[in-house]
């Protein structure tokens, strides 16, 4: 006698149960807030409201926390409120020549209007473990000075003020800005919507693909213009005031590279661009991203494209991990019939094949 | 905080206009698949995100949701995406396949034959049925504009002259309408048959490559084959060892380490009806008591 | 002039009288020739038709550039209507159009004017709301096509009369083509692109 398994909803209701007590872990250990998340653990929190697309330090700790850590599993739980907001519209184009810099640093000239500004970076740390974290280490108060009035202009302005490198599009201001969430994508795509998909990208996958760039599939000689780390305003046109009103500040970084440079017979040779952009504190991401957005002009700016990180649709169709990580384990989730249809087929073929060549029966077909 | 608020069906009425007005869309264009704006959802893509947002644009407090996969009901996938209906929408849900108005599947077409008053919502993971021989979206996009499939026959013919058979057991391409060639989901081809000339609208929603495709009822839906190799469904050559059918999709389960394995049918609403007028199958534990207490009946 | 506040209401429940319209539609959509009624109720601008208003509040919004006829374009409450209820925006252009309302069936612009999609996108097509006197009287139809279960039947009294002389198009131009919803009151009858006349009797 046989009875089919049952009792599906049990073993989910138990399930959740028990990801809630494993969340939790040792009860004696007291219980992490969503402060100490988004404070203590600041770059984690970064990269979900970046690959998250929604800039709120309470609701990316509060997702990281339900998520035991899992940062995608964060982003993901970030994307699927956000998909529920209603939307109003876009904001003014943020001013990242105006922003409040915190850090930045050119490798391209030495000294520039402004000066370099070390700012937190782990770029000069030794990589020791440091035992004294793992006891209620209390630092030191920062150093402090007067704030600078002057300003730090971008390097790529500075570039372009001598024509040395390509302008910036300059989108008309009435032109609709794609939105990749709100529009089926369809290919080719153009820069915005690239941008927008790489943004939202895999700090993982942009990394590697920017890599590959380096290592010559698809090389771009990037030199890192400006890579600048700060507070912006941002503001939104209110149609019925008929002005632009600010909205509060946010944290971005911002990196633009240098590339290989362009020219023809009818101009001027000039260096071009590559575009990185994320909320918070995110360097590794934007030089990726720069790197990436680069190699994705190809077609752009006439040259072969070679390399997996100069192929959009390649690029594009799999820089999401939301996405990417759904499909991949979905593979979990039960292919009883379609196993089945397969095994039927492969089980025929191998009796063929017995028949045709006159050999002894295959394993199962001995049963 | 910014504490959330869903809507009726979770989703909000502007993606709901878009959806719809995607479904009318590939309603008229039988096959075609009509990209659409697919919303992140609240549970993976894979999990059934595309069936879910055709679900949620079509359903009203009137309907009766019946959600199955791999044929159950009670796989747990489908006890969750008829609790989340359920709680979203407050729908009344139902295994009987007779008595529902809308059938979200994955990976099944149900044995009882579906009626007009019915839609199929398929959960579909590759829409595109020429992906697998050409990545490039470009290139399978002006295919389908040109109805150039040489390509996927070349495919079939390779497989049956390496194999002696169309190598393709499940998500085996169709033809619609004698126009578009369709991927049907990975159903096993014993399941496409049931597909041409279907009374029921059959909705197909995939939502990480974000398509909605669809086939009116009545419409022909012929299974890709050659002359001297027709299509042939599959089907294990056994009755179900619970109900005693002889002609439905049957489950393997593997019972001991030694070869032992029985088979019974996937679709387990057919199966326990089956049962429950009195059919046995060689192992059926009879006389057949529980269907009572186990269906699930409204706002499960 | 009317004020927004005297503009004719739209669903009572956006929601719900939504739903209810778009499964109308559907059905009608994908059983061409079956004759569906548009149950919730909204207000109905100018010479807007009951059914052609609940198609608009379910259907309609920023994204769907519309086209109006001539007949429903000179009332300016019907413009306001759908301004404020769909934000759809009214272009000049049919030729760009998701959606096409026309009142006067006689005036019916020739049908290569409106979107037909294009090969690699046949969905980017218009789909044409054409209000007509009666959906139970007139002219007997039979159809057949997708959706129809061998011939379908329906009594309609439609201007232009011409109309499904002037959907030959569609078979010349598949998978780009025209989709028709034609409306009676609070009745509907789709005519997607796949679907052919077999035989038109006499009134």
């Amino acid at each position: 006698m046989y009875v089919a398994v049952k009792g599906g909803e049990r073993a989910i209701e138990n399930a959740h149960r028990l990801l809630a007590h494993a969340r939790r872990g040792d009860r004696n250990v007291p219980e992490v807030t969503l402060g100490q998340i988004s404070e203590q653990l600041g770059l984690a929190v970064d990269r979900v409201m970046s690959e998250g697309s929604l800039y709120d330090r309470e609701l990316a700790a509060l997702a990281i926390k339900q998520a035991r850590g899992d940062m995608i599993e964060a982003i993901f739980l970030v994307r699927a409120f956000r998909a529920t907001l209603p939307r109003f519209g876009a904001s003014e184009p943020v001013d990242t020549g105006a922003m409040r810099v915190e850090r930045r640093v050119s490798s391209t000239f030495k000294d520039i209007p402004g000066g370099q500004i070390l700012g937190p970076t782990f770029d000069y740390t030794h990589r020791l473990l440091d035992p004294q974290l793992a006891e209620g280490f209390v630092p030191e108060e920062p150093a402090t000075a007067e704030v600078a009035t002057t300003a730090t202009p971008r390097v790529t302005d500075i570039l372009g003020r001598d024509g040395l490198i390509e302008p910036s599009p300059q989108a008309a201001p009435d032109a609709p800005v794609g939105d990749l969430t709100r529009e089926p994508l369809n290919f080719p795509a153009d820069r915005d919507l690239r941008l927008q998909n790489l943004a939202r990208g895999d700090e993982g996958f942009l990394l590697a693909m920017g890599y590959s760039t380096q290592r010559g599939y698809g090389r771009n000689h990037p030199f890192a213009g400006e890579i600048r780390f700060g507070e912006v305003d941002v503001e939104f046109f209110a149609e019925d005031v008929g002005f632009a009103v600010p909205l509060g500040s946010i944290e971005l970084t911002e990196c633009q590279m240098v590339n290989q440079f362009k020219g023809s017979a009818t101009e001027a040779p000039c260096f071009t661009r590559g575009y990185g952009l994320a909320f918070g504190q995110s360097e590794r991401k934007t030089m990726s991203m720069a790197l990436v957005d680069r190699a994705l002009r190809a077609r752009e700016l006439g040259e072969e494209v070679r390399a997996p990180a100069q192929d959009e649709e390649f690029v594009m169709s799999h820089s999401d991990n939301v996405q990417a990580t759904g499909f991949v384990e979905h593979l979990k989730l039960p292919h009883y019939v379609d196993f089945q249809s397969e095994l039927g087929l492969l089980r025929k073929l191998r009796q063929e094949f017995v028949e045709a060549n006159d050999v002894e029966p295959l394993q199962e077909a001995a049963e | 905080m910014n504490a959330p608020a869903y809507n009726f069906a979770y989703l909000d009425e502007q993606t709901k206009r878009m959806i719809r007005r995607a479904i009318l869309k590939a309603i008229a264009i039988p096959g075609y698949q009509v990209p659409f704006a697919s919303r992140e959802m609240p549970m993976p893509y894979g999990w059934g995100t595309g069936g879910v947002q055709v679900t949620a644009a079509i359903l009203g407090p009137d309907d009766k949701l019946k959600v199955i996969d791999q044929g159950s009901d009670d796989t747990t996938n489908a006890i969750s995406i008829r609790k989340f209906f359920a709680k979203t929408a407050g729908v009344a849900t139902t295994t009987a396949t007779e008595d529902a108005t809308v059938i979200q599947t994955r990976h099944r077409i149900p044995e009882t034959t579906l009626g007009a008053g019915q839609v199929l919502v398929y959960q579909v993971p590759i829409p595109e049925p020429l992906r697998y021989l050409e990545p490039r979206e470009t290139e399978t996009r002006r295919m389908h504009a040109l109805a150039e499939y040489g390509l996927m026959h070349v495919k079939l013919y390779e497989d049956i002259a390496r194999f002696g058979h169309i190598a393709t057991a499940y998500a085996y391409p169709v033809k619609v309408n004698a126009r578009y060639v369709m991927d049907p989901s990975p159903t096993p081809k014993f399941d496409n048959p049931k597909m041409d000339n279907c009374a029921a609208l059959q909705l197909f929603g995939a939502g990480r490559e974000k398509r909605i495709y669809a086939i009116p009822p009545y419409t022909q839906v012929v299974s890709l084959d050659f002359e001297d190799h027709p299509f042939e469904p599959y089907r294990y050559n056994a009755p179900c060892a619970l109900c005693g059918a002889d002609n439905s999709y049957l489950d393997e389960i593997v019972t001991d380490d030694k070869g032992g394995r029985m088979f019974v049918c996937s679709d387990t609403d057919f199966c326990e009806g089956r049962q429950a007028d009195g059919h046995h199958g060689s192992l059926s534990a009879a006389p057949y008591k529980e269907k009572a207490q186990q269906q699930e009946t409204s706002n499960g | 002039m009317t004020t927004i506040a005297e503009l004719p209401p739209g669903f009572a429940d956006k929601v719900l009288s939504a739903q209810s319209t778009f499964r109308s539609v559907m059905d009608a959509m994908a059983r061409p020739g079956s004759v569906r009624r548009i149950a919730p109720v909204a207000g109905t601008p100018g010479p807007m038709m009951r059914g052609t208003a609940a198609i608009a509040l379910t259907l309609f919004d920023h994204d769907t550039p519309l086209w109006l006829d001539a007949r429903l374009r000179e009332s300016p409450d019907v413009l306001k209507w759908l301004k404020f209820h769909t934000g759809a925006p009214v272009v000049q252009d049919s030729s760009v159009v998701s959606f096409a309302l026309i009142a006067d069936g006689a005036a019916l612009p020739p049908l290569e004017r409106f979107a037909l999609g294009s090969n690699e996108y046949p969905d980017r097509s218009a789909t044409v709301i054409l209000q007509v006197e009666s959906l139970s009287d007139g002219c007997a139809y039979e159809l057949r096509g997708p959706g129809i279960d061998g011939t379908a039947a329906f009594q309609a009294a439609i201007k232009p009369a011409d109309l499904f002389e002037r959907l030959r198009i569609n078979e010349a131009l598949f998978p780009r083509g025209i989709d028709v919803v034609l409306v009676a009151d609070a009745t509907v009858v789709a005519i997607p692109r796949t679907t052919r006349l077999v035989t038109k009797g006499s009134q």
